[in-house]
């Protein structure tokens, strides 16, 4: 079996569905001869041909907007959006029209449409490069927000992404696309859209992130580990819906929970998850939730980029505070 | 100075206001087919007159008439084939009942229920599109599916004057014009969006030639004749669906009532500019064009409101006799499978209607 990075994985997956399903589009800026600027489209046009593989006029409203258009008449295409932080022109497609199709038809017409975006900061960008717009997208009803943090869960979770008869935003932690390899099969197994993956069981306390993040987590787990800390550590991974079953059983045998997200704090996707604790968990729980987040701000250039991001050091101080409790 | 391009806007009319050919009429302009379309734009008319008053009794909520736009809307209607997709706007009742809506259906939309979106005629012909300009994307992508699989369709999509000053509206032509799509954008010039005319919307002499940046053939038509609207749109849709390109049509018309029942137009429109235009209202002339053959008269005319009333207020209680939803249908259509998280909330909701019951 082949090691291969997480960018290496989505090539597989966009690949593998292009291969196996003929109504399978993916299109995009330079998607096409250039095979994407981080490479996650390498190759594709090349195999299946410019009708399959397109490149597109430099407007993201009209790649979230075409995208609805022919995901309505049957077709699945797998849109890229060259940047997360330039996501915003085609917000207005995407909540307005993608996520509400199938609602505002009673399921007469469907949008059947992935929307692809490297996501996150760390990887000293210019500005508009690295936001973590996670939150924005999961409070939107009918849409469906998918992080992968491995290059399996990346094949897996892209395979249901471009199967799932519903849109689904499905974002690739930048950061990660090259940090690591994994053992990769192009069997065309899918991962379950709906499910969170529990990476390491534990007994003292659940840290739970997703995303560029959690590379920082399961640093900062190891290191707890070995101070004799056990962490269970949770990859959300598909942001919305959100798998609260899952968390909930883990937080109910360690009693304390972390949640790591890269994304600024305020009404972000881990007040969700604190909401859920404190709502249905909250006689399991040995101290208060702990939220190691990004602050505040906008997202800052590259200088500060460091001291924005969640750091081991910071998920490790939260931790201990959770057990002096 | 040398001159980098040149272009021009050419313009079709066949009927002018008075009813009075201004060129020989083409083919398709047959005793027959004039007098169904007559016929079509007067059920329109006679509806529309019909859901503003059920807005006026509170039967129905905000609707948005669309008096004066009947040639327009009956005669893209009318041109379409069935396996065209049509992306509509929030007016088009005209082509959509060609396509086969049924009005009862519009009044459930307007009525505040979303199961008229469901509604019946093609199957993948998109709902109303309140948001401006973003049904102009969904015909593009509509129209890529077509040109993708082979097929011999078009997409055709509506916006008013105010929608071409929209980012969506240069998207969607741009990328028609790049990718040859088989797709034909309409502007329905009514002069008015909302509050704001034409003169404080653009600069441009036409809105035409906003088609010509996307790189395709654009037309100006009389909006008010349906003849000119019927001939310029079957000959957009052939060369779209002969794979020969997307074309962008403006039709001058005119909005005769208000921007919604919401509006009052008077508060920004001048009564004298909406006399002038009621005078060249698209039914005054065709109707002026078949009594001066001799294929229609004013006994055919009262016959004809009668049955068009009948046929109205039979839709008007279907519409009335129609169950309300019950508080499931918001949760059941959002993902295919209904997720844990919303399932919980539905049965909330369930419980909640039942003790408010």
């Amino acid at each position: 079996m082949p090691k291969v990075t997480l960018i290496d994985a989505v090539n597989m997956a966009m690949a593998h569905e292009l291969e196996h399903d003929d109504s399978v589009l993916v299109y995009g800026e330079d998607v096409g001869v250039n095979g994407g600027v981080f490479r996650a489209t390498a190759g594709l046009q090349e195999k299946f041909g410019e009708n399959r593989v397109m490149d597109t006029p430099l407007a993201e409203s009209m790649i979230a907007g075409m995208g609805v258009g022919m995901a309505a008449q049957g077709l699945k295409p797998v849109g890229e959006i060259q940047f997360s932080g330039f996501i915003y022109p085609a917000f207005d497609q995407i909540i307005s029209h993608a996520a509400r199709l199938r609602n505002r038809t009673r399921g007469r017409l469907t949008c059947p449409l992935v929307i692809r975006a490297p996501f996150g900061g760390g990887i000293h960008a210019p500005e508009h490069h690295s936001e973590s717009t996670e939150a924005l997208f999961a409070h939107i009803p009918g849409l469906r927000t998918v992080i992968p943090s491995s290059p399996q869960r990346a094949y897996g979770l892209l395979l249901a992404a471009i199967r799932c008869p519903d849109p689904v935003m499905f974002f690739e932690p930048n950061r990660l696309y090259r940090m690591v390899k994994q053992e990769v099969e192009d069997n065309g197994e899918a991962l379950p859209l709906d499910v969170c993956f529990v990476l390491k069981e534990g007994t003292d306390v659940t840290l739970i992130s997703w995303a560029p993040a959690m590379h920082e987590t399961l640093q900062a787990a190891k290191q707890l580990e070995e101070e004799g800390i056990s962490c269970e550590v949770i990859d959300v991974a598909t942001i919305s819906p959100l798998d609260m079953e899952t968390i909930l059983e883990s937080v109910e045998k360690t009693g304390r929970a972390v949640i790591v997200h890269e994304a600024a704090r305020n009404v972000g996707v881990g007040a969700e998850i604190a909401a859920n604790l404190a709502e249905k968990g909250i006689y399991d729980l040995k101290a208060p939730v702990e939220r190691v987040t990004g602050y505040d701000v906008t997202m800052p250039l590259f200088k500060l980029e460091k001291q924005y991001l969640p750091s081991v050091a910071r998920i490790k101080d939260a931790v201990q505070r959770t057990l002096e409790e | 100075m040398k001159t980098a391009a040149k272009f021009e806007i050419p313009f079709v009319q066949y009927l002018d206001p008075k009813g009075k050919p201004t060129q020989d009429l083409p083919k398709s302009a047959s005793k027959d087919e004039l007098l169904k379309l007559y016929k079509m734009m007067s059920k329109v008319r006679i509806f529309d007159t019909k859901a503003i008053a059920l807005q006026r009794t509170g039967k129905l909520g905000t609707y948005a008439s669309s008096l004066g736009h009947e040639a327009a809307h009956v005669g893209i209607g009318t041109a379409m084939i069935e396996e065209d997709a049509f992306c509509p706007m929030y007016r088009e009742y005209g082509a959509q009942f060609v396509r086969g809506v049924k009005m009862s259906e519009v009044l459930l939309y307007w009525g505040g229920d979303e199961r008229g979106s469901n509604f019946s005629g093609p199957k993948h012909d998109f709902p109303w599109c309140v948001p401006i300009a973003t049904q102009y994307l969904h015909a593009a992508g509509s129209a890529m599916a077509f040109k993708y699989r082979g097929e011999k369709r078009a997409a055709v999509t509506v916006i008013g004057d105010g929608g071409t000053s929209e980012g969506d509206f240069y998207e969607a032509l741009n990328a028609a014009g790049a990718w040859k799509l088989p797709f034909v954008g309409v502007t329905v010039n009514n002069k008015w969006a909302i509050s704001v005319p034409l003169s404080k919307q653009t600069a441009c002499e036409t809105l035409a030639q906003k088609g010509i940046a996307g790189g395709m053939d654009v037309v100006q038509v009389d909006g008010n004749d349906i003849i000119a609207v019927r001939e310029v749109m079957e000959q957009a849709l052939k060369k779209a669906r002969n794979g020969e390109g997307p074309t962008f049509v403006e039709m001058l018309t005119y909005r005769l009532h208000d921007h919604t029942t919401a509006d009052d137009a008077r508060r920004y429109r001048p009564d004298e500019e909406v006399e002038a235009e009621r005078e060249k209202e698209p039914l005054i002339r065709l109707r002026q064009y078949i009594n001066d053959q001799g294929w229609w008269d004013e006994d055919q005319e009262k016959a004809l409101v009668e049955e068009l009333k009948a046929e109205v207020d039979a839709a008007v209680e279907e519409y009335q006799s129609i169950e309300p939803p019950g508080v499931e249908d918001m949760f059941d259509y959002h993902y295919e499978e209904i997720t844990d998280p919303l399932a919980e909330q539905r049965e909330v909701a369930i419980k909640e209607a039942r003790r408010n019951a």
